[in-house]
């Protein structure tokens, strides 16, 4: 089939999200009793929006692969980056009550840094000092937040 | 007249020292955050959220508030003199401010803006106070087919007026209201895609996902574009228009403040729209059109004074009717549901000093910006020397710290590491993220309505057209749909919503 390559890599791609989310929720909503229109069971919306969800991303879809369609290569991924900053999100939730505050906000500092190009030693540890020293003067001094400090062991 | 008694409680509320206090600390805030790029007013509401909590409601509403007008002032601030937009709404801005500050009038550019945004703010204020009774009125006598119907019809325009194909746009609705059913069924009480997670039975929270998107994701985007800032410091004398700057920049101030106040009233406006309908406008009628983009002071003028009415006025819809416009919206509604209040026709009634000190406190906030950003122009510069990696480890830092602070566990820390990847994920297939947030949002709101519609006309669907007012509302949102889909205004809007 010649008229049906894939033209717009980018909305072809948004399409199958589309439909991979409509997906997931109509089959896990099929556990839901629907109940009719008068009286909705809690099914019925789910189902309703999943079909709406996966019909849109199959225009989507269709409109990437019409002849008419303008091409558009998917964009190159940063997948270092994200590893870095969404890594150092995760070790200071893991982190948090085992090391306390001040441990885990170094640990979060000191890897989200690493997702710079530009990142140094130096003025990562810097900065790391500075900011714990304020977020402790903020938040646990200034506003009060019941954050734990110090490592657990230390309690 | 009832509207100077309001405005008289209004005033009360917001001079009392306390609220004076937070309205200054979320102006300063906002500059603060105007100026730095990369960090918009979504992502500092979206950290700030969880610190309101200590506060009073009103006050906590009116540091957000600041937050969000004080960041058009700080965004036009950084557009001027470095040519960088801090805020999407200020991208105008950059075509001739940049260029009056290359010509040395930078300090007429910058107060032209302020006496602009200021002027606009007072206008919009006034526009908010007078309208919200009627409005109100009307949204008293809504039943749940015409809320059903309106908040549809919000979403419609939102999504029309996002950038990116509608398609995707009203794509990314859905799915932010498939997100929205997440947990509880109010109506049977049973669970609905919570997996046994106890942290979901309460639906999924809206701080952790906005922060995903709108800190955590952004910053790896940023990182990816490692330009340098190269800054052109100059000194900034003479701030004072001259009599011909006075006698073209008033009339532009006028048309961008009617501009924006209506615009910012539509779903989905507000102030990016605003500001770049202004500066066609300005264009179209200017008698020089050439000196557009060469430092027309009409160019700064209108769009400044319309991105704030509009900003301001974007309020409108959410306080009376219960539908956020806008994304920052939105999280105004997060920030409301913290301290119990929900937004519709009820908060004008029953808490009328939260409701007219909010109004209040807005005129109070410009009036603070107009003296804080002139004379802290330097100051404000020099913070754009900061490197973007020293800076976005401080964002990570509180954005954390503000996710676990929302139920004190790390279980929201975990959603916000996850929406990071997810909205990544929708920054690289260009899919925009706010028709989502609206979509989450509004979806609890909007099913209940349509179930109860649907009880009341026994499961009669054609009821939604039969009622002249939802079918008006729905109406409206058809012919929206099909005005997108023509194709001379499809290319023309692709030109507009372009950055």
């Amino acid at each position: 089939m010649k008229g049906l390559a894939i033209r717009n890599h980018r909305a072809f791609a948004s399409g199958a999200l589309f439909l991979a989310f409509a997906t997931f929720f109509f089959v896990t909503a099929l556990q839901y009793p629907a109940g009719t229109a008068a009286k909705m069971g809690p099914g019925y919306c789910p189902r309703l929006l999943a079909i709406v969800l996966a019909a849109i991303g199959l225009v989507v879809m269709f409109g990437a692969m019409k002849p008419s369609a303008g091409r558009e290569a998917l964009r190159t991924w940063d997948f270092k980056g994200l590893a870095w900053i969404a890594g150092s999100v995760i070790l200071f939730g893991a982190l948090l009550f085992p090391l306390g505050l001040v441990g885990a906000l170094f640990v979060l500092i000191m890897v989200s840094s690493r997702a710079s190009h530009e990142f140094t030693w130096k003025g990562a540890l810097t900065n790391a000092a500075v900011l714990i020293v304020l977020c402790l003067a903020v938040f646990v001094y200034g506003l009060g937040l019941p954050l734990p400090v110090w490592p657990s062991l230390l309690n | 007249m009832d509207l100077f008694h309001n405005l008289a409680i209004g005033f009360a509320t917001a001079a009392q020292p306390a609220n004076l206090l937070y309205a200054f600390f979320g102006c300063l805030l906002g500059t603060l955050i105007g100026v730095l790029p990369g960090l918009g007013p979504l992502a500092t509401i979206a950290m700030l959220l969880p610190i309101t909590y200590a506060l009073q409601p009103d006050a906590a509403l009116i540091m957000l508030a600041g937050i969000y007008y004080g960041a058009q002032y700080g965004g036009s601030t950084t557009a001027i003199v470095v040519n960088l937009p801090g805020e999407s709404s200020s991208v105008v801005t950059t075509i001739d401010g940049y260029q009056m500050a290359k010509q040395g009038r930078a300090g007429v550019a910058l107060s032209t803006a302020a006496i602009g945004s200021f002027f606009a703010g007072c206008v919009a204020t006034l526009a908010l106070a007078a309208l919200a009774g009627p409005l109100t009125a009307t949204a008293l006598l809504f039943g749940p087919k015409e809320f059903f119907a309106l908040m549809i019809l919000g979403l419609i325009l939102a999504s029309v007026l996002s950038s990116g194909p509608f398609i995707e746009g009203i794509g990314m609705v859905v799915l932010g209201m498939l997100l929205s059913l997440v947990g509880t069924d109010l109506n049977s009480g049973s669970q609905r895609f919570a997996f046994g997670i106890p942290q979901l039975f309460d639906g999924l929270d809206f701080v952790p996902l906005a922060m995903g998107i709108f800190g955590f994701a952004e910053i790896v985007k940023n990182l990816e574009q490692d330009d340098k800032l190269s800054l052109v410091t100059q000194k900034i004398t003479n701030l004072f228009p001259t009599r011909e700057d006075f006698r073209r920049m008033v009339p532009a101030m006028l048309r961008g403040t009617t501009l924006g106040t209506l615009l910012g009233v539509l779903p989905g406006g507000g102030a990016v729209l605003s500001s770049f309908a202004s500066y066609t406008l300005e264009k179209k009628l200017s008698r020089h059109p050439e000196q557009f983009g060469k430092g027309a002071i009409e160019g700064v003028a209108g769009p400044e004074s319309a991105n704030n009415a509009g900003a301001q006025t974007s309020f409108i819809p959410l306080l009376t009717l219960g539908v956020p416009s806008n994304v920052v919206m939105a999280l105004m509604v997060g920030a409301m549901n913290i301290h119990n209040i929900h937004p519709g026709p009820e908060v004008m009634t029953k808490n009328p000093t939260l409701f007219w000190g909010l109004i209040a406190s807005m005129w109070v906030g410009n009036l603070m910006l107009l003296i804080l950003n002139l004379p802290l122009v330097g100051l404000w510069v020099k913070l754009l020397t900061i490197p973007y990696r020293y800076l976005f480890p401080a964002i990570m830092v509180f954005c954390s710290i503000g996710v676990y602070s929302i139920n004190s566990g790390t279980f929201e820390v975990y959603e916000a590491a996850l929406f990071c990847v997810f909205g990544y994920i929708l920054i690289k297939l260009q899919l925009p993220a706010a028709p989502l947030l609206l979509g989450l949002v509004l979806g609890p709101a909007i099913e209940e309505n349509f179930r109860r519609a649907m009880v009341l006309s026994r499961g009669d669907a054609t009821v939604l057209l039969t009622s002249p007012m939802s079918a008006s509302l729905l109406a409206a949102a058809a012919i929206a749909i099909i005005l997108i889909m023509l194709p001379t205004i499809r290319a023309r809007r692709e030109e507009a919503l372009q950055e």
